[in-house]
């Protein structure tokens, strides 16, 4: 197995998408499922990467990743024709897909990436696709055109108004949750700060949410408990429990402290998030 | 040169060896002369070197040592000791050949009952096994005399280093084994099974083979390198191993049997879901789980961080390890080895009933383990960013013995007290991972999600075995070995049928 990579395209400053062969995953994937992924095939480090698509045929796997340090940088370098150190899965529990009525998808940042094959399953699935897609500034947003063209009504916003709505999503997410009939679901992908914003507005409308985990990860697997969060009380590990949860249940401060360890405060890792790359911020009334 | 004093001692040891052999020949040997014989110390590195070092910790036998040591074993007629090796280990054979100087031979025979020597000559614990029974340690009434076997097996084991001849394959069956993990027993599992014929393959979800081998037990005390060339073995023996293949994930055992067309296939996929204890404070920065402290160590290297390994590892000033087992050992030596000024193990009964084997809990004083017994956390104290900052601790003391035999630790009331730790190791064991239980229907479980076999490893599927962790709940690399054993014989005889 060779991990080549069969094509590669950068979506925007940061973000690259790449297709890698791995036709054993490509085969078994299912949506909402993860791969462990390294540069290097002895050294380096192993990290999670949501598979944002596959081609059964081509043997090859979609991976989309935002550049955020070493390893991500490291695989940024990598050409087509490259190939990674190794890829390993898929692994995760599949998302659980099945005709809900109205679904409304939000993605955050690289969120969206995770997101989309998600949005297409559960349309597949005969559900009404509502998607809301949020970026800082429109030069950051990515897949656009793959989620206006399967959903029944997307919205696009920007934190500064760059492109699409001025707004968080949060925002519409509300309008949404509001309307009557209310939506049968909510699935929010993106960093764990927006994913807790969301569901606070969701749970205010009693409409059930999935999440989607992003903690770190070692061996993705079981093994190591690295990835544990606090979900209704009690621990699970993401990449075997998860990496879906109940939104509602999901102890998002404990988990975004455990995500990073040199914020001192939660103010000061809301302004941290604030800087960071793939930010919609959320603390604006 | 300079003469070391150790060299003048080595000289008088020949001597003595000599005198000791002259004796035996003449058939004047008698037990009393036996007993008079100081069981060997294994050479050590300096307990202060070693504080920074991840090479391994105790250098083996020297010849005459080894011989020195195989001397003292009575030969017993009826040797009680090898009913106390999970595998059989003919051990006062393999003994009564290093006396004569016949190494090969010693090896040949261990060979016969354990295929990773060099593996168990290191880590089994002996004390509770093979030497436990030893009518030397009995008539001292200390264990600790009895005769060293695991180390008399390293000595014969090390000695063939890289020169081990691959095993003979029978002649192409052309039926089709799958492996699952690469742990001690999955290696078994895949070396006998190759043996006969079979086509073999072993899959391995890490991006290495050696399952606990490699990730867990730390370099230190069992050199990656030795794991390293068992699995070369097996690929001179054309067994196919494949990495990065999560069973269950990237194909289930159903497809693997049904559209891959492997007739067997062995589970030995490990324990390794680590327990936590459920006190407040578990989820905050600087708490880990041994397996991911040791993995990250391990298998990522992160001790080399910034040299090519780029697994960062929490730079710990006081570190807490929670247990008292081996897991809990190795962890707390790691830690002593990634620079922590101060670590305390924690242990909620005292030293007599740790499970740990007695060398590493002595090893892990030498190097300056704080040792706390008769405490545990009641919860772990953090700041404002999540990080830990302390833990607070209850005394303990020993009550009436439990269903294990052991005293159980009975809190002592207001007994409170607060340790400063910035990080918190837990070691206190591993469940069964729910992977092969979520995506194999059919396959029996029990209550505590290991799989149920009966005693020839078969499991409630046909064509389907299992043996380890998976199955013994935590064990030990020569009883997944010996299960390993079992599994391949009944693989074979029902591929022969
Ligand atoms: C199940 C799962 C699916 C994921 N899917 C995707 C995906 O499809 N695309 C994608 O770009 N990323 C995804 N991630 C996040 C991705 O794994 C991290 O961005 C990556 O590990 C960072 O590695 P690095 O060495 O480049 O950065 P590091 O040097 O390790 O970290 C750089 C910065 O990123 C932050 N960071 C580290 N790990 C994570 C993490 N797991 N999540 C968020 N921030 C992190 C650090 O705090 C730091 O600020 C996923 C994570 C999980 C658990
Ligand atoms: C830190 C530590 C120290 C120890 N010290 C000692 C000691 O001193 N002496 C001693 O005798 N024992 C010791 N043990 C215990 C001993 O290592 C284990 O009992 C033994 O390794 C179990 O062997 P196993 O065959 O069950 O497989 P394991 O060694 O547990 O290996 C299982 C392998 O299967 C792989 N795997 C898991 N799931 C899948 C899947 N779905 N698909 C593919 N592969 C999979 C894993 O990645 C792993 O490589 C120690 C354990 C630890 C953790
Ligand atoms: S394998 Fe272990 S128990 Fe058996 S003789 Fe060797 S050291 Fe003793
Ligand atoms: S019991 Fe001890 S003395 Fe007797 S044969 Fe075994 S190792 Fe030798
Ligand atoms: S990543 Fe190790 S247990 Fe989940």
């Amino acid at each position: 197995m060779a991990y080549r990579i069969v094509n590669k395209s950068q979506l925007s400053e940061n973000v690259f998408r790449i297709d890698v062969e791995a036709p054993l995953v490509a085969q078994a994937r299912k949506a909402g499922q993860f791969v462990i992924v390294s540069p290097e095939a002895e050294a380096g480090e192993r990290i999670p990467l949501t598979i944002a698509g596959a081609d059964q045929e081509k043997g090859t796997i979609r991976l989309i990743f935002q550049r955020v340090g070493k390893t991500t940088a490291q695989m940024a370098e990598i050409p087509e024709g490259g190939a990674l150190g190794y890829v390993a899965g898929p692994l995760g529990r599949p998302t659980h897909i099945e005709k809900f009525g109205t679904v409304v998808c939000v993605g955050g940042g690289i969120g969206v990436a995770p997101l989309l094959p998600i949005a297409e399953a559960m349309k597949d699935a005969g559900n009404t696709v509502v998607s809301i897609l949020g970026a800082r500034t429109k030069d950051l947003l990515i897949l656009e055109e793959q989620f206006t063209s399967l959903s029944d009504e997307s919205i696009i916003v920007t934190d500064d108004g760059s492109y699409g709505r001025k707004a968080l999503v949060t925002e519409p997410l509300q309008e949404v949750c509001a309307r009557s009939p209310k939506p049968d679901l909510a699935v929010a992908i993106g960093p764990a700060i927006m994913m807790k914003f969301c569901c606070e507005v969701t749970r205010r409308y009693g409409v059930p949410t999935q999440v989607s985990l992003n903690t770190i990860m070692v061996d993705g697997t079981g093994m190591c408990g690295g990835c544990r969060v606090e979900v209704g009380g009690q621990t699970r590990f993401v990449c075997v429990d998860g990496p879906e949860f109940d939104g509602h249940q999901v102890n998002f401060d404990l988990m975004m402290r455990r995500m990073d360890a040199y914020k001192d405060l939660e103010k000061r890792a809301l302004q941290q998030y604030k800087d960071h790359q793939c930010k919609i911020g959320l603390d604006r009334k | 040169m300079p003469t070391h004093p150790v060299d003048i001692d080595m000289n008088e040891q020949e001597k003595y060896l000599q005198e000791l052999l002259t004796k035996q020949a003449q058939g004047q040997l008698k037990p009393k002369d036996r007993y008079a014989i100081k069981p060997q110390d294994m050479p050590a590195q300096d307990a202060v070197k070693r504080r920074h070092a991840m090479s391994e910790v105790a250098l083996g036998y020297t010849e005459t040592q080894a011989r020195l040591e195989a001397m003292r074993c009575l030969q017993c007629a009826n040797a009680p000791c090898v009913e106390g090796c999970p595998v059989r280990i003919r051990i006062r054979d393999f003994i009564g050949e290093i006396t004569k100087g016949q190494y090969d031979r010693a090896l040949e025979i261990i060979k016969e009952n354990s295929l990773l020597p060099a593996v168990c000559g290191r880590v089994c614990p002996q004390e509770v096994q093979c030497q436990e029974r030893c009518t030397v340690g009995k008539k001292f009434k200390d264990v600790n005399m009895s005769v060293s076997i695991g180390r008399l097996e390293r000595y014969a084991a090390d000695l063939a280093h890289g020169g081990g001849q691959t095993p003979a394959v029978a002649p192409p069956t052309g039926k089709k084994v799958a492996v699952i993990g690469s742990g001690p027993g999955g290696i078994v599992v895949a070396a006998d099974t190759r043996r006969a014929g079979h086509e073999v393959t072993l899959f391995e979800a890490f991006h290495k083979p050696g399952g606990v081998m490699v990730y867990g037990i730390p370099e230190f005390r069992l050199p990656k390198a030795i794991v390293q060339e068992e699995i070369d073995v097996l690929k001179k023996m054309g067994v196919k191993i494949v990495c990065n293949f999560i069973v269950g994930r990237t194909r289930t055992i159903e497809q693997l049997m049904k559209e891959d067309g492997f007739e067997a296939v062995y589970v030995g996929v490990g324990a390794g879901l680590p327990k936590f204890m459920g006190i407040e404070g578990e989820h905050l920065v600087g708490v880990y789980s041994a397996n991911e402290y040791l993995t990250r160590a391990n298998l990522m290297k992160a001790y080399e961080f910034g040299k090519g390994a780029d697994t960062p590892i929490a730079v710990s000033k006081k570190v807490a390890v929670l247990g008292g087992g081996n897991v809990a050992m190795d962890a707390a030596r790691m830690a002593v080895r990634l620079g922590a000024e101060k670590v305390y193990l924690v242990y909620r009964r005292s030293e007599t009933e740790m499970p740990a084997r007695i060398e590493e809990v002595r090893h892990a004083k030498e190097e300056g383990v704080i040792f706390c017994t008769l405490q545990n956390p009641k919860r772990i104290l953090g700041n404002d960013a999540g990080q830990v900052v302390g833990m607070e601790c209850l005394r303990y003391e020993l009550g009436e013995p439990d269903e294990s035999g052991r005293r159980r630790p009975v809190a002592i009331g207001g007994s409170e007290f607060v340790m400063n730790v910035d990080t918190v190791i837990v070691a206190i064991g591993n469940g069964a991972n729910p992977l092969i239980q979520q995506t194999t229907p059919g396959l029996e479980f029990n209550q505590w999600g290991n799989i149920v076999v009966d005693e020839n490893c078969r499991t409630s599927m046909k064509g389907v075995y299992a043996g380890g962790d998976i199955v013994l709940g935590t064990a030990t690399v020569i009883l997944a070995m010996g299960q390993g054993r079992i599994a391949a014989q009944a693989i074979n005889t029902d591929l022969a049928k």
